[in-house]
């Protein structure tokens, strides 16, 4: 039925192609000889050797991401020893930061770091959700990919340089037109009172309230758009408004991204550095008013560490280190958890 | 959560339905929120935009006026001279740099290769994965503190070497991940392909996924690249700075974004200029990266490869 | 020349399905030999455990005895040795995206070690030639990617590329699925030509197509090879009741 026979086209003689002298005949179970080509390949080894020590250079690789974890923490440990050993916990309930007289307490770059934080996010967390939701329900295509091409790029800017424009820029604009009334409106908190130098808390809160907007609006924006179609239809269906649609059906459902997303943020506020330390005033004082100077655990490390000559004033400001450390990894380990529970957990635990 | 929800849209419909005094109220409610809500959402784009252009206006108002051939060929003028300019320091950054990317690079281009490629699924590389990302959020201060105890204290002076290694490590993380995001979009017929001739899996690996994934893979080095070059305070106990010129890796030496926070915090402003000029081509530098990242991420980076 | 293939006894499983059930079957050397089926039965699977591509997967499993001209490939030699004689074309055409056409076809030979321009030469215009993609693709040789060929151009581009490292067997999984009627001959033509110089197993689900290039054929029902004859056999007086259901249409 089928045997249509034609003619094979270009004469291929098996050998056709091999290279002056190269013929060498191997034991191959079909008869004729074998070609170059084919020689060529069955020398070749399995590489099984090279294919096991490249696997293992990879694994390598990737078990260095652990190994550098576990190495910073070490040294920071190590490193820190005096200190751990001097004061124990009072290290960290302790108010006194006196070098000179080598007595350390932490207690006022955490109440700093703490502060400036909650400052940061308590500016940034309700703009992040506006722009996020205008992003994803309200904005037009063509402007989206503009707008979130600029929000990308204000992630991209250094610490140093929002610190040098924070100087020159913002801390001048808050201590002649933006003080001022906030100590007239809510100087009764004890909150904004006078001495104002421009420079202090509410700085630093500020600039990096700018410096971690980017994140949080951008990841508020995944969580947003991973929520799925029908859900946003089956409120819009009950005959709501948009902004009951987005109340309802994507900010309710997008929660606990928004939360993760929040507390990642958080986790980079708690350890930003340059700004803050170039605008904070560097003073390790507990005062009520945001608009006086203090000290971030950051920016302590930043402002005294090379000055620290002696070992145990060493020692304090690598326990902050160690301290900060651990924070932002237990910050960043949760916000994670939140994060992928919402965009990717599900979807692959039903996979 | 659903029945919830389920619960107050009813509400508000049978609201509408069945009490016709309050439905005007009701709509007029409605509508307020909803176009207050709106107007809230395009305010806070407004005023996250606003700092953004302030910034770009004052950094090329400030930065330009200072950039001069001065800027790029010549050290530092001492404190009461005029001119001088950040020569070292951005041969200082490159140096700096350049050993970050020979550590951070091929590293992390390999545990993305690891995580994709013989990882996938697998509990130890979940355990991975998270464990970049925890590395990317720790704090930059404290890189520079963990460098100066590992390499510092035991060579018992600041270095170029230091530095770039706290900056190298720094990129690792950023560059795993985005290999691994792109090595998974290259299609699996294309592996089968190579596997199929008889290749060896290391050498399908190297030239033919990650060679088809280049341009992403090269878009992650990048985004790193930009994202250290910029970075200041691994590296003031670590490259120290340098006012002369340097370029040994076992001495201090000057950075750009080191010099612009010394600068910044002195008084003279002179050199408050150049902190300008040195934070605008930072900030170019960035910016072109950042915009040729994406250029690439959004033209298609593996065309004709699916 | 192409060599003969022994199966004996071969199973295969994904996980905790078992895909390949007790196969036990000949190909003859230098013949066409189809393998049919309804989608799921099993005929892809048996084609990857020829050339050990099954166990590309993690979860896969294998075991039985495949004879390659007379050598276990499973445990005489290694995966990477076994593919280099055992050409394979897959379902949809899969150049290498990145690579011209030229680099396309001379990949198998380059990333094996082979650095001889003037023999990779000739090998690359012999095999585009045997694959009848020659006269198309001449004059952009290096100048044109792989991947902007037409789907047609693009399967025998993938012929000639597993053509080019002179296999003794070639294998076809649905090669002609993802194609148009017109390049679908093509590659129904050139399956004639190259039996003269490898044995061929081709997997269709198409049976004409099964019918107009196979001496010999099997066909496959849940993970089992119901039947294994000569096509002519298979097409007009088969052995086998659910062999005639298949053929005639009643399922499948």
């Amino acid at each position: 039925m089928n045997l249509r026979i034609q003619e094979p086209r270009a004469p291929k003689a098996p050998d056709a192609a091999a290279p002056a002298g190269g013929l060498v005949p191997v034991a191959v179970p079909s008869p004729p000889p074998a070609s170059a080509i084919r020689t060529f390949l069955r020398e070749r080894g399995n590489s099984r050797v090279a294919d096991a020590t490249f696997r293992w250079l990879m694994l390598l690789c990737a078990l260095s991401i652990f190994a550098i974890v576990a190495l910073i923490a070490n040294e920071l440990v190590v490193n820190s020893k005096l200190t751990l050993a001097k004061f124990g916990m009072k290290f960290f309930v302790g108010s006194a930061w006196d070098p000179v007289n080598e007595n350390f307490g932490a207690l006022p770059f955490i109440y700093g770091t703490l502060v400036s934080s909650i400052v940061s996010l308590v500016l940034a967390v309700p703009l992040a959700v506006g722009v996020a939701v205008f992003l994803t329900e309200m904005c037009p295509q063509a402007l989206r990919g503009i707008l979130s091409f600029l929000t990308e790029l204000l992630a991209a800017i250094p610490s140093v340089v929002y610190g040098l424009w924070a100087i020159f820029v913002l801390v001048p604009l808050l201590r002649v037109y933006v003080d001022p009334v906030l100590i007239k409106l809510l100087g009764w908190t004890g909150l904004f009172m006078q001495p104002d130098f421009g420079i202090g808390m509410f700085a630093a809160g500020v600039i990096l309230a700018i410096m971690i907007l980017p994140i949080i609006s951008s990841l508020t924006r995944e969580v947003m758009t991973a929520v799925p179609h029908t859900q946003r239809e089956a409120v819009l269906a009950l005959g709501a408004t948009r902004w009951e649609m987005i109340r309802m059906g994507v900010l309710r459902n997008a929660r606990i991204g928004i939360v993760g997303s929040i507390i990642l943020g958080l986790g980079r506020a708690l350890g930003e550095t340059m700004a803050v330390a170039m605008v904070i005033g560097s003073s390790p004082t507990i005062s009520r008013s945001l608009l006086a100077p203090a000290a971030t655990m950051a920016s302590v490390i930043a402002n005294e560490f090379a000055e620290a000559s002696d070992d145990t004033y060493r020692s304090a400001l690598i326990e902050i280190g160690l301290a900060l450390f651990l924070v932002t990894i237990v910050v960043n380990i949760l916000a994670r958890l939140l994060v992928w529970a919402v965009t990717r957990g599900a979807p692959a635990r039903a996979a | 959560m659903g029945g919830d929800q389920g619960r107050t849209g009813e509400g508000s419909l049978s609201n509408m339905a069945n009490q016709p005094k309050s439905s005007t109220a009701n709509r007029r409610w409605r509508w307020f929120t909803n176009h207050m809500a709106s107007g809230l959402a395009v305010l806070s784009t407004i005023l996250v935009i606003a700092p953004l252009v302030a910034i770009f206006i004052d950094l090329v108002y400030k930065g330009a006026s200072s950039l001069n051939l001065n800027f790029f060929t010549k050290i530092p003028a001492p404190v009461g001279e005029e001119g001088g300019g950040m020569a070292n320091a951005i041969v200082g950054s490159a140096v700096l740099l350049g050993v970050a990317s020979m550590l951070g690079i091929p590293v992390g281009i390999a545990a993305g290769i690891y995580l994709s490629e013989y990882g996938r699924g697998s509990k130890l590389s979940t355990v991975v994965r998270f464990t970049a990302d925890v590395l990317n959020g720790v704090p930059s201060i404290v890189m520079g503190v963990a460098v100066y105890a590992l390499i510092v204290v035991p060579t018992k002076g600041y270095s170029a070497l230091a530095g770039g290694v706290a900056l190298g490590i720094m990129m690792i993380p950023t560059v795993a991940r985005t290999t691994e995001e792109m090595l998974l979009m290259v299609p699996h017929s294309i592996r089968e392909a190579a596997l199929g001739l008889g290749v060896p899996n290391w050498r399908s690996m190297i030239s033919i996924t990650l060679k088809t994934a280049m341009p992403g893979v090269i878009t992650g080095c990048m985004l790193a690249f930009a994202r250290v070059a910029g970075e200041t305070a691994p590296l003031i106990f670590t490259a120290f700075g340098n006012q002369f010129w340097s370029t040994a890796l076992n001495q201090p030496i000057a950075a750009l974004p080191l010099q612009i926070y010394v600068y910044a915090l002195s008084p003279y402003d002179e050199w408050h200029r150049l902190a300008w000029a040195g934070s605008l081509v930072l900030i170019v530098l960035i910016v072109v990266s950042v915009s040729l990242v994406r250029y690439v991420t959004t033209r298609g980076v593996l065309k004709g490869a699916s | 020349m192409g060599v003969s293939i022994e199966v004996n006894h071969l199973n295969a499983w994904y996980g905790a399905n078992h895909t390949l059930q007790d196969i036990t079957l000949h190909i003859p050397a230098n013949e066409a030999t189809a393998l049919i089926g309804p989608s799921g039965c099993g005929k892809s699977t048996f084609v990857r455990c020829l050339n050990r591509m099954h166990e590309t997967n993690p979860i896969a499993k294998v075991t039985g005895e495949v004879k390659v001209g007379g050598q276990d490939i499973y445990s005489e030699t290694s995966a990477v040795e076994v593919r280099r004689r055992i050409g394979m074309v897959f379902q949809r055409p899969n150049p290498f995206p990145t690579m011209s056409i030229y680099d396309n076809v001379a990949s198998g030979l380059r990333l094996n070690g082979f650095r001889n321009r003037r023999v990779l030469d000739e090998v690359v215009e012999r095999s585009l030639k045997s694959s009848a993609l020659w006269d198309e693709v001449k004059d952009e040789l290096k100048k044109k990617s792989g991947a902007s060929l037409s789907g047609g151009q693009q399967q025998r581009l993938c012929i000639a590329r597993a053509l080019a490292v002179d296999p003794e067997v070639l294998l076809m999984d649905e090669p002609a699925s993802a194609l148009d009627p017109v390049s679908t001959a093509k590659i129904e033509d050139l399956i004639f030509q190259l039996k003269v110089q490898y044995t061929i197993v081709i997997v269709t689900h198409n049976m004409q197509q099964a019918a107009r290039v196979a001496e010999r054929t099997g066909f496959f029902l849940n993970g089992r090879l119901v039947e294994f004859d000569s096509t002519h056999k298979i097409f007009t007086n088969p052995g086998d009741k659910r062999t005639e259901d298949y053929i005639t249409g009643r399922f499948g």
